[in-house]
């Protein structure tokens, strides 16, 4: 479908640029030109900022000690005394040390917030508790696990592909989203976050329990 | 624009842009930045096929290959997102702030007058100054990389002779919710 440029005159007058300064003795096709090729800036690995800027992140210890590691040449050009002494340029004494002060504060702060997650997360329980609802009949409902940074809808869907049945995700009676699966596969969902399959991983097994939900007390 | 930015809740969907469309977001694109055609063609292959990401409040990414490539906001100027212009570092005429408005800007602030204007700061000389409302390249004082990409609230002569107020508007910067995301 390529337009027979040469051939037809051109659709519209469009104004090339070239065209201001010769007007009629031009040369048709000039060499296509190069792209030109692109920057390689080259990003931190625990920060993802260009490396000049880690210190304004909030890892900056991090950030120095992975690259003092991985590449001593590039550390170098950084954080070598030369390098600290011209990076101050016109900032006073004064602003720069608070600079370090605020950075050291961020820092101490973005530690605490991600320790004070983690502990969240081990404390958090994931249930896995089977609703009986009929005799015969029985739902599986599991709830906790988005504190495990498990997408809910996901795992829905690779519980119901695997057990073959419905599986969706609600908000329970708290008003917390669950996932309630047909039948009862409680057993098969301990052993599926034992294992850690799919999407469902990274809850430590401690931390699941099994409960029951029956409409009649235990048949003795 | 990208400051509290989830994309979990804050798109609203991708669809394909028409190629009629396509070729007039091309047009304004080689307008608005100082690109060359065989360049954007590159980042932007023409049998590519652009995807428009609407976003909440009237914000739209651009994407290639799912990659993030440029950003609207209502029908002003296409952005390029930062990690484009890092590759491009040419493409938008360059301002820069000093070394103590580096804290600000990546806290999301727009930039004052001041930070420009002081030593550490650049805005360029008379004979190639930037009316208003264009987008500019920001850097930082002692920094190789852009910091931000942001739009003129001033011609860049008035930042220096009003030196008060807001210089320059930023539209993303490093490490704002947009620069987390490398695709969508
Ligand atoms: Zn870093």
């Amino acid at each position: 479908m390529g337009r027979k440029r040469a051939q037809s005159p051109p659709r519209q007058a469009a104004p090339t640029e070239d065209e201001g300064a010769g007007s009629s003795s031009q040369q048709p096709v000039e060499p296509p030109k190069e792209p030109t090729p692109p920057v390689r800036v080259i990003y931190c690995d625990v920060c993802s900022f260009p490396l000049e800027y880690c210190e304004f992140g909030s890892s900056f210890t991090r950030c120095k000690e992975s690259l003092k590691e991985s590449n001593e040449e590039l550390y170098n050009k950084y954080y070598s005394d030369e390098a600290l002494q011209s990076k101050i340029g016109t900032l006073s004494l004064e602003a720069q040390k608070k600079l370090e002060k605020d950075a050291a504060k961020k820092e101490a702060k973005a530690e605490a917030k991600a320790d004070a997650a983690l502990k969240k997360k081990l404390a958090s329980q994931v249930t896995i508790k089977r609703i009986e609802r009929t005799k015969r009949k029985h739902v599986t409902a599991i709830h906790g696990l988005e504190a495990f940074s498990i997408d809910l809808k996901k795992a829905a869907k690779q519980l119901a592909g695997r057990f073959a049945t419905g599986a969706s995700v609600t908000k329970n009676a708290q008003g917390l989203d669950e996932i309630v699966v047909q039948g009862d596969v409680s057993d098969e969902i301990l052993e599926i976050l034992e294992k850690g399959e799919g999407v469902l991983k990274g809850v430590p097994i401690d931390n699941v329990q099994v409960v029951e939900d029956k409409k009649k007390k235990t048949e003795g | 624009m990208f400051k509290k930015f989830v994309p979990s809740t804050d798109i609203a969907g991708h669809t394909p842009v028409k190629t009629s469309v396509q070729r007039q977001i091309r047009a304004n694109v080689l307008s608005q930045w100082k690109i060359e055609p065989e360049t954007l063609e590159a980042i932007w292959p023409k049998k590519e096929g652009l995807v428009h990401v609407k976003c909440r409040e009237h914000v739209s990414i651009y994407t290639v290959n799912s990659e993030p490539i440029f950003f609207q906001h209502f029908d002003g100027p296409f952005y390029p997102t930062l990690r484009l212009l890092h590759k491009y570092p040419y493409i938008l005429p360059k301002v820069q702030v000093d070394r103590g408005a580096i804290r600000f800007l990546l806290a999301g602030a727009h930039m004052m007058c001041p930070g420009l204007t002081s030593a550490g700061g650049y805005l360029p000389p008379a004979e190639e100054a930037i009316p208003a409302e264009r987008m500019v390249a920001i850097h930082a004082e002692g920094k190789e990389h852009a910091v931000g990409v942001g739009i003129t609230k001033l011609s860049t002569e008035d930042m220096k002779k009003i030196n008060k107020g807001v210089g320059v508007e930023t539209a993303t910067y490093l490490g704002d919710d947009l620069w987390a995301i490398q695709t969508l």
